[in-house]
């Protein structure tokens, strides 16, 4: 065990609109039946890296239960663990995480405490898969202090969300600019980083001393010039679910085979905390062309180009299109659903209509349910 | 001082021969069922429903798949620090080893294990009936009555009466007498094979007869008790309990799960069925396919036709194939253009492209026509069929097939091609 992780994954964005409501970005569901810490934290635990903390703040409560036991993700409890850390009054400090550093920072005994050389550090709220040995084993060829998992995009996309980089022809950042305004290139920072633990304490330290709360602002873009900062390019899938949109069409693909074969049906599996489902049944009246659904669900109606999420149930005569339904939906008979996204819990009354007109429509209807 | 209250003896050892080529290399309680479960996840459900959390399971006969789908019993909550699930097979001694000879000779060589939790109560249970039911109730009628043995009894219709063992009570429920599957039934009262016994009671009678060979609890200890005129009791269970010990009532089982509102329901939350989740990922339903009255495990993609049957998870079903009235399990690939009609195609198996089966008229099977029959075709675990072949009704296939093995492309209705042994 070379390497000790963290995720990041107390952070909040409101252009996830009403869904940050109801849970942490971290813990918002993908494709049926994991929740966006699965990646990150799967990737972690199939690197071999065994001692994991994650930090969470907002709305933490859905994702610190979704964490309470390391056992699906397979960390040791004797040797490592997954640690769960949400900003607590100490006798030195009383204030919430004020940024990604002040996180690591409060909670610094986490890295003094440890003995594994390198850190890798995650954010919570990307989807991907890789090895994180490999950008060690390059990390470790540079002589990098800090390596950046980058990824070019098609140069169709607008990158002003992301942090870009240029890099020279030896791979060494040689600009950082987070989300301008005007991007000069189209590589993009993955928000995932190698950096050597004793290093990280240091440049910790450091910001305590200077007040500073940022780990992109105040440690990488600070020190590109004084520091050997590196990127590491990544070919395949990544996504970020940062807005609305990136999370509607995260979804989305993973109704393309590359995409779910990749995650599913490649060495090694994506883990998240089981959930004890019966089999999806589906009865007369259903009809489903290109979606995904998960366990648990009943469907009655017709579900076109969508993602159905655990436990939903879809009435009679329903008609269901490119839209998401997320956990435990109850869709009464009859009702239209266009361009949605339906919130998890939802009830919706028979014969509702629902489309998006410009861009997703997100639902959040909460009428009484009469269980059977 | 450790004690339980009550603890659980799984009887999983036996082979269910009546499943045909499903049980060759398999237990029968290790059998797939309703898409993603195993049949024994029914009875270990039962248990932590109904706050028993120690539990002996007694295996046998081809128990690898069993043991690892039991494991540490994480998914049933059966991983404790005192009690928990305990696989427990036959074990040499320094003299005397054997197997296990009965149902009753299994518990007797495991008195140890019993001895250690020190308990009040011991329940007994077989592995392969698919019910849900409270222990607890039963205990608590077991106490009320101040009974020494419980047996859980369910009426049936008194025609069928003579295929149970009957118990005949008085108006209190006591049991005053008994009959092994008698002409003449004298009640309805069928017992299910679920016994309570108060330990003290249990530890003599197996005591007193450990002489007996093929000691049985049906045929030597109940009568024993009767004897010795132990208060016997009958509890009577009225819900959904199935045997599916032959192939047929294994399939009518799987396919009642499907009906609108199913008399077995599993999507109820307050009696989960919990069993071991190898795989997740949602199911993928293509453009041009359609799913009707079926249901359907995790991780499974489907490009075809899909009508009343019962899929289990990673499965794939190609394009233009059409399934009707089939159960397929776990990890089962089918090709493209095939047609399934009332197959039960077993774990691990590929069907070649353009495949038909359950084709043609009915006939009966030629090696096991008892067992193989109702007009299923049955493909046992890890078997090939290559393409193009068409297999008729109560035809049975078990092992790596090719081309070769089918002149004209044909096996016909009846026919055994069983090639799957141990490879030379």
């Amino acid at each position: 065990m070379r390497a000790i992780g963290i995720i990041l994954a107390g952070g909040n964005n409101y252009r996830m609109r009403e869904l940050s409501q109801r849970r942490a970005i971290c813990a918002m569901p993908i494709a049926g039946s994991y929740r966006s810490i699965d990646f990150a934290l799967s990737n972690m635990s199939n690197s071999h890296i065994q001692k994991v903390a994650v930090f969470t703040q907002y709305n933490a409560i859905s994702l610190n239960e979704h964490l309470s036991s390391s056992k699906w993700w397979d960390f040791g409890r004797k040797q490592g663990g997954l640690f769960v850390f949400t900003p607590a009054v100490t006798a030195e400090s009383n204030f919430w995480y004020r940024g990604t550093a002040d996180a690591i920072a409060q909670n610094l005994t986490f890295l003094k405490n440890s003995h594994e050389p390198y850190v890798v550090i995650s954010s919570g709220d990307c989807v991907y898969k890789m090895d994180f040995n490999k950008v060690l084993e390059y990390h470790i060829a540079k002589k990098a202090d800090i390596t950046v998992v980058c990824k070019d995009m098609e140069p169709e996309i607008n990158v002003d969300r992301y942090g870009i980089l240029k890099m020279n022809e030896e791979s060494r950042i040689e600009e950082f600019e987070e989300k301008p305004v005007v991007a000069r290139t189209n590589t993009i920072s993955c928000g995932i980083y190698v950096v050597r633990r004793r290093q990280l304490i240091e440049m910790i330290e450091k910001c305590i001393e200077e007040d500073r709360y940022d780990f992109v602002k105040d440690i990488l873009i600070r020190h590109k010039n004084m520091k050997r900062i590196y990127g590491y390019k990544l070919k395949e899938y990544w996504s970020n679910i940062a807005t609305v949109e990136d999370y509607f069409n995260t979804n989305m693909d993973f109704l393309r085979q590359e995409t779910s074969d990749f995650f599913f049906r490649q060495y090694p599996d994506v883990y998240s905390k089981v959930d004890d489902l019966p089999p999806a049944k589906y009865n007369i009246g259903a009809h489903i062309k290109n979606s995904l659904i998960s366990s648990g669900c009943i469907i009655n109606g017709t579900v076109e180009d969508s993602v159905v999420f655990k436990k939903s149930y879809i009435g009679n005569n329903c008609y269901i299109k490119n839209s998401i339904i997320l956990n435990d939906v109850y869709i009464g008979d009859n009702t239209h659903i266009e361009n949605c996204i339906v919130e998890s819990r939802d009830t919706i009354r028979a014969n509702s209509y629902h489309k998006g007109e410009d861009g997703i429509k997100i639902v959040v209807e909460k009428n009484d349910r009469y269980v059977i | 001082m450790i004690k339980k209250e009550m603890i659980a003896m799984l009887l999983a050892g036996g082979q269910g021969s009546r499943l045909g080529v499903l049980t060759s290399k398999v237990a029968k309680p290790a059998v797939a069922f309703g898409g993603k479960y195993r049949i024994i996840d029914f009875p270990l459900s039962n248990c932590i429903n109904s706050g028993i959390d120690t539990v002996g399971v007694l295996t046998q006969y081809q128990p690898l798949r069993l043991n690892t789908h039991i494991g540490i019993g994480i998914p049933w909550d059966l991983d404790r620090n005192i009690g928990g699930v305990t696989v427990l097979p036959p074990y040499e001694k320094s003299v005397n080893s054997e197997w296990y000879t009965g149902t009753a000779n299994a518990i007797y060589q495991n008195m140890d294990y019993m001895d250690s939790f020190n308990p009040e109560y011991v329940l007994i249970l077989g592995g392969d009936h698919i019910y849900k039911m409270d222990y607890e109730v039963m205990l608590e009628f077991h106490k009320e009555k101040g009974a020494e043995v419980t047996i859980a009894v369910m009426p049936v219709p008194i025609e069928e009466a003579k295929r149970f063992g009957i118990m005949i009570t008085d108006n209190d429920k006591q049991i005053t007498d008994f009959e092994e599957k008698p002409e003449n039934p004298r009640s309805n009262l069928a017992s299910m094979g679920i016994y309570i016994f108060s330990w003290k009671t249990l530890k003599e009678a197996l005591l007193a007869n450990s002489d007996q060979l093929g000691l049985d609890f049906g045929k030597h200890i109940i009568p024993y008790c009767h004897q010795r005129q132990a208060p016997l009791f009958a509890y009577e269970f009225n819900g959904y309990w199935k045997d599916v010990g032959t192939l047929e009532s294994y399939w009518v089982a799987n396919m009642e799960l499907i009906d609108i509102v199913p008399e077995f329901n599993l999507y109820e939350e307050y009696w989960k069925i919990y069993t071991k989740s190898e795989i997740l990922p949602p199911q993928y339903i293509a453009d041009d396919s359609w799913v009707e009255r079926s249901i359907v495990g995790e991780g499974t993609r489907i490009f075809g036709k899909v009508y009343n049957s019962v899929i289990g998870c990673g499965v794939t079903i190609g394009k233009d194939t059409v399934v009707r009235d089939s159960i397929i399990m776990n990890h089962t690939d089918i090709g493209d253009g095939c047609e399934l009609n009332k197959a039960i195609i077993a774990e691990n198996v590929t069907v070649g492209n353009g495949v038909k089966m359950g084709v043609g008229e009915e006939l009966p099977n030629e090696t096991e026509p008892h067992i193989y029959s109702h007009g299923i075709v049955t493909i046992g675990e890890k078997s090939v069929i290559p393409e193009g072949i068409t297999i008729g009704k109560n035809s049975v296939v078990f092992g790596v097939t090719a081309a070769s093995d089918y002149p004209e492309a044909y096996l016909g209705s009846g026919k055994t091609l069983i090639k799957a042994g141990d490879e030379s």
